[in-house]
């Protein structure tokens, strides 16, 4: 038989949290810190709005670009936080999660060739959704010296007469860094002097521990070049429930609402009443969670302190970047010795791309009680290994 | 320490009376001895009156029942209901008491006892108290949910182990 498989997917790379993810599925009583979603459960009020849509039946599609309820939603939503004013008829898309959304906007705007710059480390999702899209991955690789936030100088050193988009992701998946207005600003700069279209993931926006969070898309010229996208798994707990959104000028949104409906038809019904919910009732619940989470980095980071583990202090999202270099090893053979030693689970920072090696990502979406015993155990790996 | 501060500190321990100083100060971002102080303050100021631990009794072999009373009363002149809400906190059968707005006056909520023990304490020394118009005992059939916490064996973290 011939080879079924096309040469563009031969070319990407299994995940590389694959192999530690096989063995601490083994480990019956594994304490993980390993986990990219929030613990808590969907508020009871948004999950009984979903119930409430079930009973009622609607489990049809909806427009392929969401319920108009939802999309006037999400606008007052945006305009709510950035200041920022999109029409939910022709500007937003609601999609299966914000990882559609990232896939549906890098295929809207990429050509064959065209090179798309972003940080690394970050989700592992951009370098392969880059690669399906025929772009040209061109990572900048960040550092903690920088508190991993992109600077001017960085980007601008990236740039060539391919680049066609700026992938941005900020608060941040692996290293819990934010970029702040001033930094934007920069960035802003740049992309228009280079006319870049910016894709903005911001699905972590609402987990921002020094001061509201703030948007690229709200600088000055930017809203007409981005591409911004954000959703309801991270701020309201509902990755389950697959449900993100993104918003861009109608010149752009036309055309990635023609790969969503191909591809997608409409995200799932029950969901988007699920979610109208979130965004009208939800804000209580937004703090109490955000409250919780500051509580555990702060925790998380007096442990290291202690344990006198250099790691930069990351004001978003709910996760530490800890520097592991000083033990010599990769971060998956330390991710690796971490396991089988004390059964602690932690993803090595290279999952997300090889700037990442000197580090691993601990997720603070455990309780204090998990944090406070698996960073019992760390301690005392890290000590064994320094002795 | 700001009031905001000791408010936090409040809500940590009512959640877990057992976490440390030290994590209290860590969690919230302040300086240990500031923290100290603040809780023997506020042990002083009988705001924190006493630290428990929370039990799932019917999770042992205890058999005995919780029950709950309404109770009405005739305010006396000039004393209005303290003196009598006195009267009755005193008995040591007394868990909780409140005074209520709306149809009735009282309710109190009784130790953990039999259900002979409970009415003859209903009968020979709370319908007794003078000022006792009436009283309606109900008994809790099943708890589910108490001091914001729920009862029911918690549900194992459905989470994969490492999700990207």
């Amino acid at each position: 038989m011939r080879n079924p498989i096309c040469e563009k997917i031969k070319k990407i790379k299994p995940s590389g949290i694959r192999r530690l993810f096989d063995i601490a599925n083994e480990i019956p009583d594994v304490l993980s810190l390993g986990v990219g979603e929030p613990d808590f459960d969907t508020p009871w009020h948004i999950r009984e709005e979903g119930i409430y849509a079930l009973q009622k039946g609607r489990t049809f599609y909806t427009s392929n670009s969401g319920l108009a309820e939802l999309r006037e939603e999400i606008c007052s939503y945006i305009k709510r936080k950035y200041g920022l004013n999109y029409d939910p008829q022709t500007e937003v898309v609601v999609t299966v999660g914000g990882s559609e959304a990232i896939d549906a906007a890098l295929r809207t705007i990429i050509n064959p060739g065209d090179e798309v710059v972003y940080p690394e480390p970050c989700f592992v999702s951009y370098l392969p959704c880059i690669l399906l899209a025929d772009g040209v991955p061109v990572p900048i690789e960040l550092n903690a010296d920088t508190e991993f936030r992109l600077t001017g100088a960085q980007l601008e050193a990236a740039i060539t007469e391919k680049t066609k988009a700026l992938l941005l992701s900020y608060p941040n998946n692996p290293t819990g860094a934010i970029m702040e207005r001033k930094d934007l600003e920069d960035i802003a700069k740049i992309a228009i002097k280079h006319d870049l279209i910016v894709i903005t993931d911001e699905i972590y926006s609402e987990l921002s521990y020094n001061g509201p969070h703030v948007s690229i898309a709200s600088m000055p010229g930017m809203q007409e070049r981005t591409i911004l996208i954000n959703g309801f798994s991270k701020a309201y707990a509902m990755t389950g429930w697959r449900l993100g959104y993104a918003l861009a000028p109608a010149g752009i949104m036309e055309y990635m609402l023609k790969i969503h409906q191909f591809a997608i038809m409409s995200a799932p019904t029950v969901s988007q009443y699920a979610a109208i919910a979130a965004l009208r009732n939800g804000d209580n619940d937004v703090r109490m969670m955000v409250e919780s989470y500051n509580m555990r980095r702060r925790y998380l980071m007096e442990a290291f302190r202690e344990m006198k583990l250099p790691c930069f202090e990351p004001f978003g999202a709910f996760y530490v970047f800890p520097d592991i270099s000083e033990f010599g090893m990769t971060s998956e053979e330390f991710s690796t010795a971490l396991l089988k030693a004390e059964n602690v689970a932690v993803v090595p920072g290279s999952a997300f791309g090889e700037c990442g090696d000197k580090y691993v990502r601990i997720s603070y979406a455990y309780s204090i009680d998990t944090l406070k015993e698996a960073m019992g155990r760390m301690s005392r790996f890290i000590n064994k290994m320094r002795a | 320490m700001d009031s905001e501060a000791r408010e936090q500190i409040l809500q940590l321990l009512e959640k877990d009376a057992k976490l440390g100083i030290n994590d209290i100060a860590a969690m919230l971002d302040l300086d240990i001895e500031d923290v100290r102080s603040e809780i023997e303050q506020m042990e002083k100021d009988h705001i924190i009156c006493g630290y428990h631990a929370f039990i799932n009794w019917d999770k042992t072999e205890d058999e005995k029942i919780s029950a709950l009373i309404e109770l009405k009363v005739n305010p006396q002149r000039g004393k209005g209901f303290d003196r009598i809400a006195e009267k009755i906190y005193q008995f040591p059968e007394v868990e909780s008491l409140y005074l209520m707005s709306g149809g009735y006056d009282f309710t109190v909520i009784l130790r953990k006892a039999t259900m002979k023990e409970i009415a003859s304490f209903v009968s020979s020394k709370l319908a007794v108290i003078d000022e006792v118009q009436s009283t309606a005992t109900h008994i809790v059939l099943a708890r589910y949910k108490d001091h914001g916490l729920s009862l029911v064996t918690p549900k194992k973290d459905a989470r994969m182990v490492i999700v990207p």
